[in-house]
């Protein structure tokens, strides 16, 4: 894929646009109930949901290694979510900073299996086969602007790990068998 | 040489390195081929299992297997099996997850539901830390089980004991 093809408005993106300042959430744990509650659909332009896109940014860039967040994971049952892959080995092409809300996947193909973790899930990781090419539609917070992008590699895996936070699912619930789930942690 | 003869031999206790080393060169030496074996560690703790055949008989495997178990931290059993061939089941296969928080009864509620539609788990891990509890399993279903009607009355035992669960059918990539 050629970056030819990403969606301009979204690698334009940057939280700036919200005009609000991001707030350091806390990071809720599995197994806290909002982790597996489907996330309702929200208004884009709302003035709590530009707070909590900003609050989903500016928490996502505290945390250490953190690709992406999903407002479940701050406590929020809503659609919305960030992402930003640009630091990571395995990306390919990217959109750097951006926040969807109500995203869905509407295209989606070759897939591949990875293992990943979750900042929900400090205590596992597990293989989990995706797709790794997927088109995504949703909107900005702020304009409401409906967006469609092409991602590739490891956006495409951080995309489709939101748009599940989102509707109540972890990467424990994609497990690709019954060694695919593996503890971080050696017990001693 | 006699008829085959199939061992099930288990492996237990405090981890270190050159167990499965030493196992199976025990066994090489009784000239008995491993069949299927699979090692983990629970919560620390070696534990294999494994299928070997041979000519061997169980005494003379267990005697040669005593060493290990000499240091008094590994249990060692041996057990002859009888040589049955398992029919393939011409079914579908699925992976059942469930998370949530830790609680008495989630495997066997979880299992009795895939057990009353004539499923069979091949296999399953489960994994606990903190509060979190974690059950996947890799579950056989008979060619006329309805998958949808088995996912809602997991749904139910998931929500009586306040965990979640996800029923996917394993899909081969032909390569
Ligand atoms: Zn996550």
């Amino acid at each position: 894929m050629s970056s030819a093809e990403l969606n301009d408005d979204v690698a334009a993106w940057t939280e700036s646009s919200l005009a609000v300042e991001g707030r350091v959430l806390e990071v809720v744990t599995a197994p806290a109930s909002v982790l597996s509650t489907v996330g309702a659909d929200v208004d884009p332009t709302a003035p709590e949901i530009v707070q909590l896109a900003a609050d989903l940014v500016a928490t996502m860039r505290v945390s250490p290694g953190c690709v992406g967040l999903a407002a479940p994971q701050v406590g929020e049952s809503v659609k919305v979510f960030c992402v930003d892959v640009s630091e990571h080995p395995k990306t390919r092409d990217h959109h750097g900073t951006f926040v969807l809300c109500n995203a869905e996947v509407v295209e989606s193909s070759r897939n591949e299996k990875a293992r990943e973790g979750c900042m929900s899930v400090p205590d596992f990781t597990g293989d989990v086969k995706r797709a790794t090419r997927v088109v995504v539609r949703g909107q900005l917070p702020g304009t409401g602007e409906t967006v469609t992008l092409r991602a590739n590699a490891f956006e495409a895996r951080a995309l489709q790990h939101e748009i599940d936070h989102c509707d109540g699912l972890l990467f424990l619930d994609r497990a690709a068998g019954a060694h695919a789930i593996h503890a971080r942690k050696t017990y001693l | 040489m006699g008829a085959v003869t199939l061992h099930a031999i288990t492996v237990l206790g405090h981890d270190r390195p050159g167990i499965i080393a030493e196992t199976t060169a025990i066994l090489g030496g009784l000239g008995l081929n491993l069949e299927d074996s699979s090692m983990t560690l629970l919560r620390g703790h070696f534990a294999m299992t494994l299928i070997s055949a041979g000519d061997a008989d169980v005494d003379t495997v267990e005697a040669a297997l005593a060493s290990l178990a000499s240091g008094g931290d590994l249990t060692v059993s041996v057990r002859e099996l009888p040589v049955e061939r398992v029919a393939d089941l011409a079914g579908t296969s699925w992976v059942l997850s469930v998370h949530g928080g830790d609680r008495p009864g989630i495997v066997s509620s979880v299992v009795s539901r895939v057990a009353e539609v004539g499923g069979n788990i091949t296999d399953l891990t489960t994994r606990l830390a903190g509060d979190l509890y974690v059950l996947v399993a890799e579950v056989d279903l008979p060619k006329d089980v309805d998958s949808d009607a088995l996912l809602v009355s997991l749904r139910e035992t998931a929500a009586e004991l306040g965990v979640g669960v996800s029923l996917h059918e394993v899909e081969a990539d032909e390569l």
